[in-house]
């Protein structure tokens, strides 16, 4: 029996987030950008009115503005979206055990089995977007196919609030006739390169010989070939499938470029807090410390060492990052931005090999941060601060909440 | 319309759910719930929000009450 999956897409997420909870900009064209004056100002969402003006995501907030004078621009506001996000996929917890998160707005859905108890697939992704719609007050669209990628294509296909089905009938005719960087995995790299081997269309693809796209582009050749034959049979992964934390990581570009040790001292520790705090929030040690140093000409250099201990402090992470930094900058270039995480991770709890010389010191450390963690939960972030951070305001953040990454990954 | 947080007294049943028993109006009355007909999840278009909402019957009228994360709203005129 062929299986049934769906992909649910909220359209314009976050852009759809801010209008609904702010009816008065509803009717303008909106765009949710990063904060200017930390540099992250760029487009990362725009409702479908910005969109007709040419906004698009990745624009700088001035080429957005001159596309489309009257913009509203708007700062996001994760926290709601993340709440937002985790709604949707109650709803679709209704219908199947086999979801997975693709970003924070989008998800595949193995119906197969439901559809013997909800109706057809095309039945599942409206009784979706209709809850969606009353419950959330957003839109979702929603692709329904044999295979993970078409079901994405459809979900592309017709926007906003619109249910789209790729089936083993109708995909020769829906799909193939399709832009080759339509499909999930083509970015422009690969299309370009495709179109200078002549294929310009997912049909064109499709009807490629597996060997000759081999020759061009190894074992990722004869993948995007089954991708554009519908073949792929990669699993929708399981509901309580959550993959194992291999690391735990901030990085932050500055409002202003970093010059000096003491510039990065600051910024290593602000990191290093952010770093040890989620660590001891997920119960974890880490071993493994790589920094990430992308200079003012946006080239970057990464580099790792490794500490002694298991550690889930920051002055651990931090001296151990300043090392590796001293060793691995020569100033000849400024820095833009700065990234620490740790790797090699185990649990707090797990027999972690002790140093035979470990004094009390350690364990008092690990105690007050996770003092310091319980009054910023109750009193704010910035309630309780290192000395060194109260003269540099301008580096100072809480990446914690303001630097929310979604790692994405679609084999697993 | 405007979203207007309100005060609430709320029961808090056995089995965790919470019904709504008085609202206290932003210009100081308080009303009581006569009785909650529907409870559903629900977005306010109208005054931006989204949570439990609580259809509510108060002096034979109804209105609507959500519960929006911890927080109490109504959609009001003003």
């Amino acid at each position: 029996m062929n299986r049934v999956i769906l992909h649910s897409d909220l359209n314009n997420f976050y852009a759809s987030v801010e209008c609904l909870y702010n009816p008065e900009i509803r009717d303008r064209p909106v765009a949710v950008c990063g904060s200017q004056s930390t540099r992250h100002g760029i487009v990362l969402a725009k409702n479908n009115l910005a969109k007709k003006f040419g906004v698009k995501a990745g624009d700088a907030i001035w080429e957005a503005r001159s596309k489309c004078p009257g913009l509203v621009v708007v700062r996001p506001n994760y926290m709601l979206y993340l709440r937002f996000s985790m709604l949707a996929r109650k709803i679709y917890e209704n219908y199947t055990n086999l979801i997975e998160a693709f970003g924070i707005d989008e998800n595949w859905l193995d119906v197969t089995e439901s559809t013997k108890l909800f109706g057809s697939g095309e039945n599942i992704a409206d009784m979706l977007r209709e809850r969606i719609r009353t419950e959330l007050g957003v839109t979702a669209s929603v692709g329904v196919s044999f295979n993970k990628v078409f079901a994405k294509l459809g979900s592309d296909m017709k926007k906003p609030d619109a249910t789209t089905v790729i089936s083993e009938e109708n995909y020769r005719e829906k799909v193939w006739k399709l832009p080759v960087g339509d499909m999930i995995y083509v970015g422009p790299s690969t299309r370009r390169k495709l179109t200078n081997i002549g294929i310009q269309t997912i049909g064109e693809l499709a009807g490629a010989p597996p060997k000759f796209l081999e020759r061009h582009f190894g074992q990722w050749g004869r993948t995007l070939w089954i991708f554009a034959n519908g073949y792929d049979e990669s699993p929708v992964t399981k509901l309580d499938f959550q993959p194992g934390i291999k690391g735990i990581g901030n990085s932050l570009t500055t409002p202003h470029d970093l010059r000096t040790n003491e510039d990065v001292k600051i910024l290593t520790y602000v990191l290093a807090d952010s770093v040890a705090e989620r660590l001891r929030r997920h119960q974890l040690r880490g071993r493994t410390v790589q920094i990430y140093i992308r200079s003012s000409d946006l080239s970057f250099i990464e580099r790792q060492g490794q500490l002694s201990q298991y550690t889930c402090t920051s002055s651990d992470i931090a001296e151990k990052a300043l090392e590796i930094f001293s060793r691995s900058w020569d100033w000849s270039k400024t820095i833009r931005t700065l990234g620490i995480r740790v790797t090699g991770v185990v649990m707090r709890d797990d027999c972690a090999q002790v140093s035979l010389f470990d004094d009390n010191r350690r364990l008092r450390r690990e105690q007050l941060e996770s003092s310091i963690d319980s009054i910023r939960t109750r009193f704010g972030h910035y309630s309780v601060q290192r000395g060194l951070l109260i003269d540099s305001r301008g580096l100072n953040a809480n990446p914690v909440e303001e630097n929310v990454i979604h790692p994405v990954s679609f084999f697993k | 319309m405007s979203k207007v947080f309100v005060e609430v007294i709320a029961k808090f049943t056995k089995d965790g759910g919470k019904v709504p028993l008085k609202i206290k109006w932003q210009d100081g009355r308080t009303f009581d719930i006569d009785k909650v007909t529907d409870v559903r999840r629900a977005a306010s278009l109208k005054a931006g929000g989204q949570g439990m909402r609580y259809r509510c019957r108060i002096n034979g009228k109804e209105t609507y009450l959500w519960l929006e994360e911890d927080k109490w709203f109504v959609n009001s005129r003003g």
